[in-house]
């Protein structure tokens, strides 16, 4: 899978737990959690739904690794590799 | 599976535990004693939360003791000490002064845990002014319906919150003066908008606070009732009496500790005890900025060598989810006594805590209303899990019915379900709700305070939660009044009806769950199930935003038009759906 592809994937699952959020404002250091209004609960529904899309696995010891949009794909891409 | 006590062996404490005999600590207790453990202001003028939390430790020699530890988003410490909060919450304290604010009147703060909030809360009660904590998760819906019912003359955010919550309602606000910016700079600076640091920068270090009487209003406390606006429960400065004495009881809080109240500020319990209860005992506290996260907060626990820590069972059943492994990779032996709060703790979570970090979770419950804890599991009484405890000193609780005249009767036969309620007259007990008469007096019965908490009483005299008298809503372990959220989802033109239930959760307990019936002409699907949701979202904000939004061509009322909600949650769950001799339009 491109990085385009998981990037896509990954701002589908956000947009399907807050579809109030304009996507095009989602930069590469946007923290996901704090400039997006996301609440634990939020983050945790959308790493479930990014997780189910990708077929990959993710540890919620790993959460604070995917802070980021940028360290949320480049995880994405590295679990995948796997 | 029954759950067994978990017994304590006190004299194997490390530390002697402040209650060591529970029934001798009852017996002996006196109120007067009590309020003796405070200063008072100096010469006799009476008593204000701030100076017990801060200047009275500076006056008696211990200014350069840590009050707090704020631990930024990326890790970066700043230190306070009692003398540094004293010089903050005085300049404060001088700027509103130099704003015209008023004893009495309302103080905001809807605001990350920055150290400047801090600061702000204490200034604001230095002044004689009243603070009230919001939510920064709250959309722009519910902090207006606060500011409004409050009337803020002050509010004191972040640019970031101002420019996304706060900018659009100005208009609907008039009594709203001054939004004082806590990251603010010049630039920001405009139309009552003004940069907190600059006007922090501007004045004395030093400010005298005037006579305060116990029963000045000092904190108001915004929560939620099945219906109708949020109610603004009134605190006054003598609440301090049972913050500080709470934390020694039921916190254990000693001398020298290292105090983790993780409760947000813009709750009651990040009030009561993530700023007053600890600081008033002389006691350090750690703020963290971030929001939950399992190696952060065990990296804290560690490194900061955490002795009390206060939690919430959302949080406790998140860490759960991780698993004890994580936590077995992080030096934890600084812990010494673990409480939560929030919502019924479930026995698995007590034994969890166990297991885990080798003392268990001690369950506490209190409320709004109440301003402090009244009923606790105690450092040195046997835990039986899944139990809130039993009552603090000089707090008599009772599980009552109420009876035909509007009165309350205890029921002594134990085990038997009745509301619980607590016997009027403790210092932190709410004054009133704010402009609301009647729907303060409609709480108490007699000298019952009722609420609206359903429990029994087991022989051994622990209490033990069974649900809500009414429909609000605990999610995550914030009460939330149905009726704002579903006023919300009605403003949307496709909405005819809408009823919102707590549908039950493992780890946030409930989420909200939202029931929605459309006008004609419009098509449920997809596409307007997520319109709705950005709607609710956008307003209301993800604290008390529906998780989740159900069609129905029609929802269940009685006679009278009512929605009954208590039958969409029996459905929901797959309960027994009860009385129905009410019901006349079923749902479809």
């Amino acid at each position: 899978m491109t990085e385009q592809e998981i990037r896509d994937a990954v701002l589908e699952s956000l947009s399907g737990v807050a579809p109030e959020l304009d996507l095009s404002e989602v930069e590469d250091d946007t923290d996901l959690r704090n400039d997006l209004d996301l609440d634990s609960m939020d983050f945790l529904n959308f790493v479930i739904a990014v997780s189910e899309r990708l077929g990959v696995d993710v540890p919620e010891a790993d959460y604070g690794r995917m802070d980021t949009l940028a360290k949320c794909v480049e995880y994405l891409r590295a679990a995948q590799a796997k | 599976m029954p759950f067994e006590t978990i017994t304590k062996h006190p004299e194997r404490f490390p530390v002697a535990p402040n209650l060591a005999d529970y029934e001798a600590a009852r017996a002996d207790f006196d109120w007067d004693a009590a309020r003796a453990a405070l200063s008072g202001l100096p010469g006799g003028q009476g008593l204000n939360i701030a100076y017990e939390a801060v200047d009275r430790h500076v006056a008696a020699g211990r200014g350069d003791r840590r009050a707090i530890r704020h631990i930024d988003r990326h890790g970066g410490i700043t230190d306070l000490s009692f003398s540094d909060l004293a010089r903050e919450s005085a300049r404060f304290a001088n700027v509103l002064g130099g704003l015209g604010i008023e004893r009495g009147e309302r103080v905001f703060a809807l605001s990350g845990r920055v150290p400047a909030l801090y600061a702000a809360a204490l200034g604001t009660l230095k002044a004689g002014a009243v603070f009230c904590p919001l939510f920064s998760a709250f959309g722009p819906e519910p902090i207006a319906a606060r500011l409004e019912i409050g009337s803020g003359r002050v509010l004191v955010t972040s640019r970031i919150l101002y420019r996304r919550k706060v900018a659009d309602l100005c208009a609907r606000l008039p009594a709203l003066d001054y939004v004082l910016l806590t990251d603010g700079g010049p630039e920001d600076e405009g139309d009552g908008v003004l940069a907190l640091p600059r006007l922090m920068a501007d004045v004395s270090d030093s400010f005298t606070i005037a006579p305060t009487a116990p029963e000045d209003m000092a904190l108001l406390h915004f929560t939620s009732g099945t219906t109708g606006k949020p109610k603004g429960a009134i605190h006054v400065h003598q609440a301090v009496v049972m913050h500080a004495m709470t934390g020694r009881m039921a916190l254990d809080l000693h001398d020298g500790d290292v105090f983790w109240c993780t409760a947000d500020p813009g709750w009651v319990t990040g009030t009561s005890y993530g700023i007053i209860s600890p600081l008033v005992n002389g006691v350090g506290m750690i703020v963290d900025e971030a929001e939950f996260d399992a190696d952060r907060w065990y990296g804290i626990l560690q490194d900061q060598r955490v002795t009390v820590w206060y939690t919430a069972p959302t949080a406790i059943r998140m860490l759960m989810e991780v698993g004890a492994d994580v936590a077995k990779g992080y030096d934890l032996s600084s812990l010494r006594f673990l409480a939560s709060v929030g919502e019924p703790l479930n026995p698995e979570a007590v034994v969890w805590g166990a297991e885990t970090f080798g003392i268990p979770f001690h369950d506490n419950w209190w409320q709004t209303e109440t301003g402090g804890i009244m009923i606790a599991n105690y450092a040195a009484m046997p835990v039986k899990p899944g139990s809130m405890g039993r009552p603090l000193p000089g707090i008599a609780a009772g599980i009552v019915e109420r009876t035909e005249d509007g009165g309350a009767r205890e029921i002594a036969e134990p085990d038997t379900e009745g509301e619980l309620a607590l016997r009027v007259g403790w210092p932190s007990m709410f004054r009133g709700y704010l402009h609301e008469e009647a729907r303060y007096r409609k709480t108490f019965a007699g000298d019952w305070y009722l609420t609206g908490d359903l429990a029994k009483r087991d022989a051994d005299g622990y209490f033990w939660f069974v649900g809500r008298a009414d429909d609000v809503i605990k999610a995550a372990g914030h009460l939330i009044g149905p009726f704002e959220v579903e006023s919300v989802l009605m403003e949307h033109p496709a909405v005819a009806e809408a009823a919102v239930i707590g549908k039950p959760d493992d780890v946030a307990g409930n989420v909200i769950k939202a029931f929605v019936a459309l006008k004609q002409g419009y098509e449920p699907g997809e596409p307007l199930l997520k319109e709705l949701m950005a709607h609710a979202r956008k307003r209301l904000g993800p604290a008390v935003a529906p998780r989740e939004i159900a069609f129905r061509a029609n929802l269940p009322k009685t006679r009278s038009g009512k929605i009954m909600r208590r039958l969409l949650r029996a459905r929901e769950l797959g309960l027994p759906e009860g009385d129905l001799s009410t019901l006349e339009s079923d749902e479809r």
